[in-house]
């Protein structure tokens, strides 16, 4: 192009240098900061992951010794469970997107946002330095009393490094509601909501109201640590399940952090590419609230075969299958949107797809585990490691990449190339069943997890799942190499790529700073095509 | 939203309440009324939370998704120690020995 | 815009009116209030579950604390919550001198309660009551004692770093409101520490009891 076109003013250009970066409020770049860093720890994350099923491919531990490969899983699990699902879906596209979903120019915290970014990035600082000096291998759950008093490696430094993430979230989980209830354009009302804003609603609820509940007994495991004060030591006449009670409080309804902002960009990626508005809509609406308080009645079935009491155990064994019944009423709705619809296969749907078909999977054998006497059986063996693979790799990664490949054009302003998107998200697909189903049936035969070592006869299963591994691994290199490739050499995108609603498309490829030329009035449901195609053909454009 | 501005007056009765309760608390402490003593002891925390939490902290004037977020608090926290205790509370029903 | 600008020098940009921000500020400290109660609770949670394991130790061991301090200490926090209220007050009708005199007031109650609490800890220091490896109980069960001084000093010590949190953020007011950055129609800041305040008084409201007074009927 030799004639001089005068770029588009956009968040992206209105500002150059690191310092335009590091000391930012806009909610578009902070969203970005989060991109790069989750993206380095899922990184990190994979790497331990990969040390893990490489150490599985043979029966006898021969890569390494059996501590070695217990910081291994400790380390992937802190990883991706505190750096990076949890800020996954909710730090990025969240931060990117629920101030323009709701029509505003920033959240309504912009600096505590800021302040939420650095948090994560100190806690990730922290919990790496740990790493460095010598590791950690009481598992992410830091049980007692091997936590505080027999393990030797840093599990302070660790769960401090958690405890300052934790802060992260209920900053971000703050900020979402509050924006939610106090910034929302004129004429949008709750029930003219994104369903994405729902979810994200419910994920900020267990953020405010579960992790300080984690921070708090993560300070009494390192001063118990620290200065043998003794808060679950048994020596003392205390009681580590107390620990696992306060441990799951937060961490059973963190499952649902993860996953229900999958489920909002679930929602969007339907509609849109099946063009009709999403079935049911206000059922599923309140299904996210109501996985979001049931998820806090059921931590109890983490604790089966601890010494927690039977009648306890009943008790939440009995909640437990209630959270069923709103996760099947997502999953009955996206179908039912599917029915009649005019469904393309553009890269986001797949994942929909993918995301559906494993959640699925992932919520089913959680019923096994929630029943009681199968849960003695199949407690700590990779039955329990695929089930909850199958809900946070199956359902929260693969929402997580739809929802990327979906508003990446309004991120970027750049379209990714969607032969080799189609390509990875199939690659995807197919090494994650590989990786995990094999562990259903490891576990179901009696493959304790945590161990380096095995008998022979599960050789055969676990080398399925290596191979798997390595699939996946390569599905998930291929997006990272194209995506970052499309930044400079990508198409263009319109303000509106994907014919989508909700007001995000409203405004341009990358939006402005401040989203909005002029606060968006909202006078429809969202989902609503035929008012889209109208606007479109009046040319009427907001913004 | 109009502020709704509290006298003087009301504040110094709610202050000088929460003194008077302060000293009833203490006192009650010192009288044996078996498993009542802690009965009274929390009502009494009860009655001295509303108070501050009402009057001070202006909730009974507030919106209603201030008093709404006030009172999931305290459910919340009622759901951890319930739950909790109902692990705690049974275990020695079914006479596991060593518990 | 052009209205935005009009509307008040504290408006932030994303804001559209200062009401909404008011609105917002409030809220999310309500909602950050809620965050203390959780983590808090999980110490309740602890408290509940050992005293209901271990009721006379627990007793005997409260009983160790000094509730004349305690008493005190207790009063003192439920007039700096008096003078704090009024301290808004003052903000809301327009009263510059009486929300810095009220302030100063609150703060030095603030101190007065940790000066207290520092010679409670001191005396606990001097008398082995502090757990670790120097713990020395008389009484039978000197664990289960233990776990008790373990929850009394995390509950305490957290709800002092609080009062100091509190203190900071009100000295940090005094010097805007000594700046005249505080009028009728805006004082946000003041309103929202208040909460703040009153909340920490809330937890030692509760604390008082449950560590000071439990034992008292079985020893007199």
């Amino acid at each position: 192009m030799i004639t001089a076109t005068v770029e588009q003013k956009h968040y992206l250009n209105a500002e150059y240098g690191l310092k335009s970066w590091l000391l930012t409020t806009d909610h578009k770049r902070i969203g970005l900061l989060y991109l790069g860093t989750i993206t380095f720890f899922f990184l990190l994350g994979g790497i331990f992951a990969t040390l893990i099923r490489l150490e599985l491919l043979t029966p006898p531990g021969d890569l390494t010794n059996s501590e070695t490969y217990n910081k291994f899983f400790t380390l992937h699990g802190v990883i991706m469970v505190f750096f990076f699902l949890i800020p996954s879906i909710p730090a990025t596209l969240g931060n990117f997107l629920i101030p323009m979903m709701v029509g505003a120019r920033d959240l309504a915290f912009p600096k505590l946002n800021l302040l939420s970014w650095y948090l994560l990035l100190a806690g990730g600082l922290l919990s790496m330095w740990a790493m460095f000096a010598g590791g950690v291998d009481t598992g992410w759950t830091f049980y007692t009393p091997y936590s505080t008093t027999y393990s030797n490696t840093y599990v302070i430094a660790t769960a401090l490094g958690a405890f300052i993430a934790g802060f992260s979230s209920i900053l971000t989980g703050l900020n979402f509601i509050v924006t939610i209830h106090r910034m929302r354009a004129p004429g949008l009302t709750w029930f003219r909501l994104p369903l994405f804003v729902w979810s994200h609603y419910a994920a900020a609820l267990i953020m405010v109201l579960g992790t300080p509940v984690l921070a708090v007994t993560l300070v009494l495991v390192a001063l118990e640590r620290a200065f043998r004060i003794g808060i679950f030591d048994p020596a003392l006449g205390g009681d580590p399940v107390l620990f696992q009670h306060l441990f799951w409080f937060y961490s059973h309804p963190a499952v649902y952090i993860m996953v229900l902002p999958g489920m909002g960009v679930i929602s969007e990626l339907v509609s849109t590419f099946s063009r009709r508005r999403v079935f049911g809509y206000g059922f599923v609406a309140f299904s996210s609230v109501a996985i979001a308080v049931y998820g806090f009645l059921v931590w109890g079935h983490h604790m089966f075969v601890s010494s927690q009491s039977v009648y306890a155990s009943l008790v939440f064994s009995f909640l437990s299958f209630f959270v069923a019944i709103p996760s099947a009423i997502k999953v009955f709705n996206w179908t039912a949107t599917l029915y009649k619809g005019s469904i393309s296969y553009e890269t986001p749907m797949l994942y929909a797809f993918g995301f559906i078909g494993l959640f699925t999977m992932g919520g089913l054998t959680g019923l096994f585990v929630a029943t009681l006497g199968v849960d003695v059986h199949v407690h700590d063996t990779y039955f329990v490691v695929a089930h909850f693979h199958y809900i946070m790799v199956g359902g929260t990664l693969m929402a997580y990449l739809g929802g990327l490949h979906f508003w990446w054009p309004k991120m970027t302003g750049r379209m990714y190339p969607e032969g080799w998107a189609k390509l990875s998200a199939l690659v995807i697909f197919l090494g994650f069943n590989l990786t995990f189903f094999p562990q259903f049936l490891l576990g179901y035969l009696g493959m304790p997890r945590r161990y380096h070592a095995y008998p022979d006869e599960f050789q055969v299963l676990h080398v399925l799942s290596t191979a798997g591994a390595s699939v996946l691994a390569v599905g998930y290199l291929i997006p990272l190499v194209y995506l970052v490739w499309s930044l400079r050499y990508g198409k263009r995108a319109t303000a509106n790529p994907f014919g989508a609603t909700g007001l995000e498309w409203k405004t341009s490829s990358p939006p402005p700073t401040y989203n909005f030329d002029v606060t968006p009035a909202v006078t429809h449901e969202a989902y609503d095509y035929r008012a889209l195609a109208e606007e479109e053909t009046e040319g009427v454009r907001v913004g | 939203m109009a502020e709704h501005i509290i006298s003087r007056k009301t504040y110094t009765y709610v202050f000088l309440a929460l003194l008077v309760l302060t000293g009833i608390t203490t006192a009650v402490a010192f009288v044996d009324l078996g498993a009542l003593n802690v009965v009274v002891a929390l009502a009494i925390a009860v009655v001295k939370m509303l108070l501050v939490a009402l009057v001070f902290m202006h909730v009974l004037y507030s919106r209603r998704l201030t008093q709404i977020t006030v009172a999931g608090g305290l459910m919340w926290l009622a759901i951890l120690l319930v739950l909790t205790m109902t692990d705690f509370v049974t275990r020695g029903w079914l006479g596991v020995p060593g518990t | 815009m052009d209205t935005h600008a009009l509307e008040s020098p504290a408006l932030r940009h994303h804001f559209d009116t200062a009401e909404q921000q008011k609105d917002a500020s409030t809220l999310g400290m309500w909602i950050f209030l809620v965050t203390e109660i959780m983590f808090f609770g999980g110490l309740f949670a602890g408290y509940t579950v050992y005293r209901q394991l271990y009721p006379n130790v627990f007793a005997a061991a409260s009983n160790e604390l000094d509730i004349l301090l305690g008493g005190v200490n207790t009063a003192v926090l439920i007039f700096s919550s008096f003078t704090m209220v009024l301290a808004v007050w003052s903000a809301q009708t327009g009263s510059r001198k009486g929300l810095m005199v009220n302030l100063v007031l609150t703060m030095l109650l603030g101190l007065v309660f940790l000066v207290i609490k520092g010679f409670e800890w001191h005396h606990k220091w001097v008398m082995h009551e502090i757990p670790g490896a120097s713990f020395h109980w008389e009484g039978p069960n000197p664990g289960q004692a233990q776990l008790f001084f373990s929850l009394y000093f995390a509950m305490t010590g957290l709800h002092a770093l609080h009062m100091v949190v509190g203190i900071g953020i009100l000295s940090l007011l005094l010097y805007m409101a000594w700046r005249g950055r505080f009028s009728r129609d805006y004082y946000t800041p003041v309103d929202t520490a208040g909460l703040y305040w009153h909340f920490v008084d809330i937890i030692w409201i509760f604390l008082f009891p449950l560590l000071y007074l439990i034992g008292r009927h079985h020893h007199g």
